[in-house]
């Protein structure tokens, strides 16, 4: 069964000088798609990708990171929006490279699907008030 | 049949008005026509809600014990300068003010997180203020330091007084530029990437009333979730701006002057306002009731998004520069639909102003209208008109001469 899914990987200082994720490729056949990464010598590395394989692989590969001390988290919980603050302006959607935020032509309200965030954090300074955040 | 403000409200203190929102009179004039319509609807609600720089609170803070002279002092609220120019213990805070140590947009482009509009709004919402004084000491006024948390409830007056709010039309900005520009109206992506447009259309009041027949000085409004008024015509008010046949202005062309109590208003409709690499601002929640007195009248507030037109003005270079070009005209149709064709391209629009809170502005004024909470008013004066000629000018620089020394 193949899955795909897309995830938030925080490394530990320690590890940013081990081969990680071309283990992950040749060890576990998975494809990964980088959407976003920040790797600093001696500083926590976060990247953000989307994996692909079939599940057997995709459930090892993900068993491997954490070994290595990689800690994994699902993306959808890493851009979040402040539904007590949104306006449902519009800025921001022509803003989003993905598509999660978009526009309901009938409501005209502002729709975020956190299932298609890719975490690039655009809209968290272009919301005029402030709306989206990031939380880790 | 012409109808009077007096007997329209007569019918709203009896409950029997029959109001209805300026999106909603469009498919009832369609459908019964103009005489009907204008016999049997009473008013119509518009409303407004976007961000809005000239907008500013004037505060009397009560005297201290001994006594403090603000006035040629320094007063901050938050970190935020508040104007002091005026007497011992009334100051203005303007939506667009921020820290003296914000750093602005030294590193490009700034995040304004925190201005005058979200301390106006922090005060609408009940929360505690800080208030950091200086003054020089006076024989009467001998006090020269005060620290204290402040809130709403305790000042003698808070007042929302905005010099300019609800522009009858606005410019549609793009970038033709090869990099990313960050302006009052949005992050604008480069060679056309987006197009930002900030105006209700159908809904907006001025957009309603295009010739100032029922909007005037002393007209009273929803204001920021209270009740308010029309003070003046707001500054750049430009009624001899270019009009379509319907008579609607294609350019930003009205604008007003409004008035009310802050103790009375929502932090809903006041809200603190980041622009990105721009500055803070305020957005503002504005409805204007129009009452239907003839069929002319009613005719203004069926206009529809397709007639009406804004001008898409490249704010990488004609906008600074001020330069007359234009890149086009598309009308709120067009806006609304989510794409516009600009110079062959299709372009993703987005807006500033929030159509779903300003028909939310609508529907409340209606709400009021029809319990009988909220009574219309006649004119005072009117705003000065297309007759007038009056057209913002531009400024008029006269270098001034350097003597040796």
């Amino acid at each position: 069964m193949a899955i795909k899914k897309r995830v938030v990987l925080h490394f530990p200082a320690r590890r940013v000088d081990e081969p990680i994720i071309y283990k992950l490729v040749k060890d576990y056949d998975l494809v990964l798609n980088v959407l976003k990464a920040s790797i600093m010598p001696n500083e926590e590395g976060r990247m953000v990708m989307e994996l692909s394989g079939t599940k057997e692989n995709y459930d090892k590969g993900i068993k491997y990171l954490q070994s290595a001390g990689v800690k994994i988290q699902s993306l959808g919980q890493d851009v979040r929006r402040n539904d007590a603050h949104c306006t449902h302006c519009g800025v921001c959607v022509v803003v989003c490279p993905s598509g999660a935020l978009s526009l309901d032509h009938k409501t005209r309200m502002v729709k975020f699907d956190s299932a298609e965030c890719t975490a690039c954090e655009l809209c968290v300074l272009a919301c005029p008030p402030r709306a989206m955040g990031v939380y880790l | 049949m012409a109808k009077t403000i007096s007997e329209i409200n007569e019918k709203i203190k009896k409950g029997q008005a029959v109001v209805v929102n300026a999106e909603e009179i469009i498919d009832l004039v369609a459908k019964k026509g103009m005489e009907k319509v204008a016999r049997e609807v009473d008013v119509v609600t518009t409303g407004t809600f976007g961000p809005m720089c000239s907008s500013s609170a004037y505060f009397n803070l009560g005297h201290t014990k001994p006594r403090i002279k603000l006035g040629g002092g320094r007063v901050y609220l938050n970190d935020i300068p508040a104007y002091t120019g005026v007497a011992a213990v009334d100051i203005i805070l303007g939506a667009t003010a921020m820290p003296d140590d914000d750093p602005r947009n030294r590193v490009h482009p700034g995040a304004f997180n925190y201005g005058g509009g979200h301390v106006i709004e922090a005060l609408v919402a009940g929360k505690d203020v800080r208030l950091v004084a200086t003054a020089y000491g006076t024989d009467c006024y001998p006090r020269k330091k005060l620290e204290s948390w402040i809130c709403l409830k305790d000042l003698n007056e808070a007042v929302l007084f905005n010099m300019r709010n609800a522009y009858q039309n606005y410019n549609v900005a793009v970038n033709l530029s090869d990099k990313t520009i960050y302006t009052y109206l949005g992050v604008l992506k480069p060679n056309l990437g987006n197009a930002n447009y900030c105006s209700a259309g159908q809904l907006s009041p001025l957009l309603n009333d295009p010739f100032y027949k029922t909007i005037g000085i002393g007209t009273r409004i929803f204001l920021g979730g209270g009740v308010g008024y029309v003070a003046w015509q707001g500054t750049q008010h430009s009624p001899a701006a270019l009009r379509g046949d319907n008579g609607v202005p294609r350019r930003g062309a009205g604008t007003l002057a409004v008035i009310g109590d802050l103790k009375g208003m929502n932090p809903r409709w006041l809200v603190g306002t980041s622009m990105l690499g721009y500055g803070p601002t305020m957005t503002v929640g504005i409805g204007v009731p129009i009452p239907i007195l003839n069929e002319e009248i009613l005719r203004y507030t069926a206009v529809k998004d397709e007639d009406i037109y804004a001008a898409v003005v490249d704010y990488s270079d004609a906008y600074s520069q001020r330069k007359p070009d234009i890149v086009g005209e598309v009308s709120y149709a067009q806006l609304k639909s989510g794409i516009v064709v600009l110079q062959n391209k299709k372009v993703p629009t987005a807006s500033l102003s929030s159509y779903p809170r300003a028909l939310e502005i609508a529907n409340t004024l209606k709400d009021w209208i029809a319990k009988g909470k909220f009574l219309l008013t006649e004119a005072v004066a009117p705003l000065p008109g297309v007759e007038s000629g009056l057209s913002a000018k531009p400024f008029n620089e006269r270098p001034i001469e350097q003597k040796e020394l």
